[in-house]
């Protein structure tokens, strides 16, 4: 079986996943790197499964594209990553399976996106609509800071950052929950703690293991379902409301999350892929 | 089999399982850097956090 890895850098991830692979009889990898890779409307590669590593979310759903257009299926396949990758598509998507989420109001203008908040009550969060890492987001405490942050996310970002993604701020007592599926299993989960209101683990929240109840598997699942299915790390939010789904994430970092957990998380994903194809 | 910090120029062991495309931090000057041959072994630095990157 040929396995076309996509991928741009090789992290700790892709080491290990390549790892897992090369542990397989019978798998050939054949190394796709983003940087280099061109595509056309015609050629069909030489792989019989694309598994997407990609760090870049353009370039991710882009090559995702062109692979399915060439008959090659993909984890995750594009409409996944198009999804994921975008938190308002990911949002629109729970809302249509009707899946607990924080509120959100979505505004186009530095005056709407200020009556939203106000409506919303402080604080609030503004983030990116792509990309992230716990990057570029925003807790907004007052009216002045909501004017300024406003202000400079339309004047000094690209388009895509006047597009306010305003959520409710959840409460979450210092820590959230991300969770990781594969095809239909909730195969593990962590808490993220820290002091900080970010708890990505890529911001410094500490990993610890998570027991998987049945609540949240079932709304890992159906969060998983919701945007297509695939390998996927979802995070949770544990509120007055019961759990919320806070994102879904679709080429799930996992560097953090084996130790505590006790999972091969790579082992269990490398199985899927294989699978999937067979 | 050892490469040359593009940044520090100080010398950088490869261990037996490095491979094309990984990423390491000098040990040196701490930059993060990107293997990008093995055979000589070349190291250049990492690439630039794009906007779009992240999960």
């Amino acid at each position: 079986m040929n396995v076309g890895f996509l991928h741009s850098v090789i992290r700790f991830e892709e080491k290990k996943l390549l790892e897992a692979f090369r542990a397989k009889q019978g798998i050939n990898i054949i190394m796709l790197d983003d940087r280099k890779l061109v595509f056309d409307l015609e050629s069909v590669p030489l792989i019989d499964v694309a598994f997407e590593r990609c760090v870049s979310h353009s370039r991710a759903v882009c090559s995702l594209q062109f692979l399915e257009l060439a008959g090659v299926p993909c984890i995750n396949r594009a409409e996944v990553a198009k999804v994921c990758g975008d938190k308002i598509e990911t949002s629109i998507r729970l809302a249509q399976c009707d899946i607990p989420q924080p509120q959100l109001r979505v505004a186009y203008t530095d005056e709407s996106a200020l009556e939203a908040i106000e409506e919303l009550g402080y604080p609030v969060v503004l983030k990116p609509a792509i990309g992230s890492w716990g990057r570029l987001l925003s807790k907004i405490n007052d009216r002045s800071a909501a004017e300024t942050v406003l202000e400079h996310k339309r004047l000094l970002g690209s388009y895509q950052h006047s597009i306010f993604y305003i959520q409710e701020y959840v409460e979450k007592r210092g820590r959230d929950i991300r969770t990781f599926v594969v095809g239909d299993e909730c195969i593990a989960a962590i808490y993220r703690t820290s002091t900080h209101w970010i708890t990505n683990t890529a911001r410094g929240a500490v990993a610890a293991n998570c027991p998987i109840t049945n609540e949240i598997a079932e709304i890992s699942l159906a969060a998983a379902d919701a945007v297509g299915g695939g390998i996927l790390a979802i995070d949770l939010f544990e509120s007055d409301r019961g759990m919320l789904v806070n994102e879904v994430n679709y080429t799930m970092e996992f560097r953090n999350s084996i130790a505590p957990t006790g999972v091969d998380i790579p082992a269990r994903m490398v199985d899927f892929v294989v699978n999937h194809q067979t | 089999m050892a490469a040359e910090c593009p940044v520090c120029v100080n010398a950088i062991d490869f261990e037996d399982d490095t491979i094309v495309g990984e990423l390491l931090a000098c040990p040196f000057c701490g930059t993060e850097l990107e293997v990008v041959n093995l055979d000589p072994p070349t190291l250049e630095v990492a690439p630039e956090l794009d906007e779009d990157w992240g999960q």
